[in-house]
């Protein structure tokens, strides 16, 4: 069971900040997975766990060791590449045992080590073969099976699926979360943009934004309560909509009048001081469905996409902002050109002030 | 007429009768031999596209033939004779390869050769692979491989003069303006040497010319290559724990190990082919003879055609077999 913990982490090139005031605790034989937007740095955050970038500030330690300095291959880590990094002029053997014979380990433990990892990864029949005689799934396998030879610490993945097409995408996500469990004391950090990823392999998320982190939690924390509009927009797909509106009446349970015409009924309680603020009504296009009487949203639907278990209604919009979704359980035909009005349990609707949930 | 308007008029007339050729031949093709037109239009068509890439082929083929083919056989045509005083040839046979043979000369040209080929392509490629992995990462990498590119300029007898003023050797009493003995004297050498005169090593001492040359070919080669190996096998090695010779040797040298094959055999055929600086150096005196020259020795300056073409054929027949097998390595690098 390894700790790792990661206090106020930056990294900088030159004047241009990438990440600053990174803080984070992993405990042992955690599942984490980093997402974000393109260019956020997740995948920089995890070579300098690595020690392929060096920390421009803050300390990260594993085990209560500080590792800024220490060199990658002390660290007790094993990274998995996106484009795999096979040797290209060794045998999947060979790749896998690299490590130990560069660690110069007996030959009959290199051998037992690799046979193991073969075993695990049924990557047996191939061991005498060349990486381009493999296919992608199959390298991307060799890839793990090196890093499972070296028996880490911490196991690193930079986007390891993302090479891959998608059915074999979804066998080897399977198969990871197999190897994860199959290894329950091992602390793993994986690197995605894919939001399904995450969602099914992370004992929590953390989501990255803005050079920092903008939320930690398990899959579902992000999605049930996230804490800003930036994880509630990343988190879900399509993304939640945002309405703006002031709130008019406080309580246990909070009402807002959109500034589009409509009232919105949030459970997320408020005091007397919230009242007259102007929020964002979050509400994702799932909860909502069709009203009758009082109405969250209301509009003229300007184009509906069937996907047969759900129909994606989107709304006409005066105003330059994103048009509003809505995702409607089964088929729904002939809502094109009508004007619809929806609605959302109180419970299901986020309320968001200058960009922070109000939720305390 | 003025030269200048006369090359001028060499280019228009040149490249417009290129032009013309490939112009008139393809409309004669087209309009005359096989027009796309009356009852056999479409076999017509397919008949002319059948011929027209031997219209392009053509001149290549034509000048290739003359230029190197003609010459082969010629070449080995003249082995075979030998002149008869007064003038004329007749056959000859084997002879003057048997004589060939005899000669004390001939083998020192061999050893020499076998000398050079073994020496210069190795260091060329060593010193290459130094230069590309030691400029790679820095800032004033590229200066330095331009510097050391700068001789791929020089034409070998220029390099040769240049490398003459280095061995350079003044009597005793004057300063030394030759800089290995500038250096051996500082070093406590007693009499300035004549470096190219000491059999045996005077071979080494022209052989560095051509490694000074061939330096900057193989570091401009091999240094893309290593830049074409995929930075991640480079990271997984550091993470695997390999150090940066291991990571070199074992990493980097076995992904670009074709390019090294190439280059290899490239300066071969080179040095099998060396004469400039053997000749503008010592002109195969102190027994540093190679092949090319001895074979200008008998040629042009014996007048023995026929030991000359012999000697000839020979390199050739050296430069073949490598020749082939570097076409060979480089086609199935493109692959």
């Amino acid at each position: 069971m390894t700790d790792l913990k990661l206090t106020s982490v930056a990294k900088t090139y030159g004047s241009v900040d990438v990440l600053k005031d990174i803080n984070l605790d992993i405990s042992g034989g955690e599942l984490i997975v980093f997402v974000g937007p393109s260019g956020c740095g997740k995948s920089t955050l995890l070579r300098m766990i690595a020690g392929l970038e060096s920390i421009s500030g803050g300390t990260l330690e594993i085990d209560d060791t500080v590792m800024n300095d220490v060199p990658p291959a002390q660290r007790g880590i094993a990274m998995v590449f996106q484009s795999y990094a096979l040797y290209p002029h060794m045998t999947v053997r060979d790749n896998m045992a690299f490590a130990l014979k560069i660690a110069k380990q007996p030959k009959d433990e290199v051998d037992k080590a690799v046979e193991r990892a073969a075993r695990i990864l049924q990557l047996e029949p191939f061991l005498d073969r060349l990486p381009k005689a493999l296919s992608g799934g199959q390298r991307q396998r060799v890839a793990i099976g090196r890093a499972i030879v070296r028996d880490p610490k911490v196991y690193l993945f930079d986007e390891p699926l993302s090479n891959l097409d998608a059915a074999l995408r979804v066998a080897t996500r399977i198969e990871i979360a197999r190897l994860k469990e199959a290894m329950p004391d091992s602390t793993m950090i994986y690197v995605t943009h894919d939001q399904v990823e995450a969602m099914t392999l992370a004992s929590r998320i953390v989501v990255l934004a803005n050079k920092g982190i903008a939320q930690v939690g398990t899959p579902l924390e992000l999605y049930e309560t996230p804490d800003n509009e930036f994880v509630a927009q990343f988190i879900g797909s399509p993304a939640m909509n945002l309405l703006p509106g002031t709130i008019t009446e406080t309580g246990e349970t909070t009402t807002v009048a959109l500034d589009a015409g409509g009232t919105a009924v949030s459970a997320i309680p408020t005091g007397p001081e919230d009242k007259g603020k102007s929020v964002n009504v979050g509400v994702r296009p799932e909860d909502l469905y069709t009203a009758n009487g009082t109405y969250l949203l209301q509009g003229k639907v300007d184009f509906t996409e069937a996907l047969g278990e759900v129909t994606l209604l989107y709304f006409e919009n005066e105003a330059d902002n994103d048009a509003m979704i809505a995702k409607l359980p089964g088929v729904q035909k002939n809502l094109r050109g009508e004007t619809v009005a929806m609605s959302a349990d109180p419970e299901k609707v986020h309320l968001f002030h200058n960009g922070l949930s109000l939720r305390k | 007429m003025h030269p200048a308007i006369q090359g001028l008029l060499t280019i228009v007339i040149g490249v417009s009768g290129c032009v013309g050729y490939f112009y008139f031949s393809n409309q004669f093709l087209d309009k005359v031999l096989f027009p796309a037109r009356g009852p056999n239009a479409g076999r017509n068509i397919n008949r002319a596209n059948m011929i027209r890439p031997w219209l392009f082929l053509f001149p290549a083929l034509a000048a290739l033939g003359l230029y190197l083919a003609y010459p082969v056989y010629e070449t080995l045509r003249l082995s075979l004779t030998e002149r008869i005083p007064g003038g004329g040839y007749q056959w000859a046979g084997a002879d003057n390869y048997v004589q060939m043979v005899a000669e004390p000369k001939f083998w020192e040209a061999m050893r020499n050769n076998m000398l050079w080929l073994i020496v210069v392509p190795a260091l060329s490629t060593g010193f290459g692979l130094l230069v590309a992995q030691l400029t790679d990462r820095i800032r004033w990498g590229n200066v330095a491989k331009s510097l050391i590119f700068m001789p791929m300029a020089i034409s070998f007898v220029g390099a040769s003069v240049i490398w003459k003023l280095v061995y350079d050797t003044r009597p005793a009493e004057q300063d030394q303006i030759g800089i290995l003995n500038a250096v051996y004297i500082f070093f406590g050498g007693t009499d300035p040497q004549t470096w190219l005169t000491i059999p045996f090593w005077n071979n080494f001492f022209l052989m560095v010319v051509l490694v000074w040359i061939q330096t900057g070919f193989a570091m401009v080669i091999l240094s893309a290559a290593l830049r074409g190996i995929p930075e991640e096998t480079i990271e997984a090695a550091i993470l695997d724990g390999a150090n940066p010779f291991q990571i070199f040797f074992r990493i980097k040298v076995p992904q670009i190990k074709t390019t090294i094959l190439v280059v290899w055999t490239t300066i071969t055929i080179t040095v099998l082919k060396v004469f400039d600086i053997v000749f503008a150096m010592t002109n195969g005196q102190w027994e540093t003879q190679v092949l090319a020259n001895y074979m200008y020795d008998k040629l042009f300056r014996a007048n023995d055609w026929g030991v000359g073409s012999a000697s000839a054929m020979v390199i050739m027949v050296l430069v073949t077999p490598i020749l082939i097998w570097n076409v060979r390595n480089a086609r199935k690098e493109m692959r």
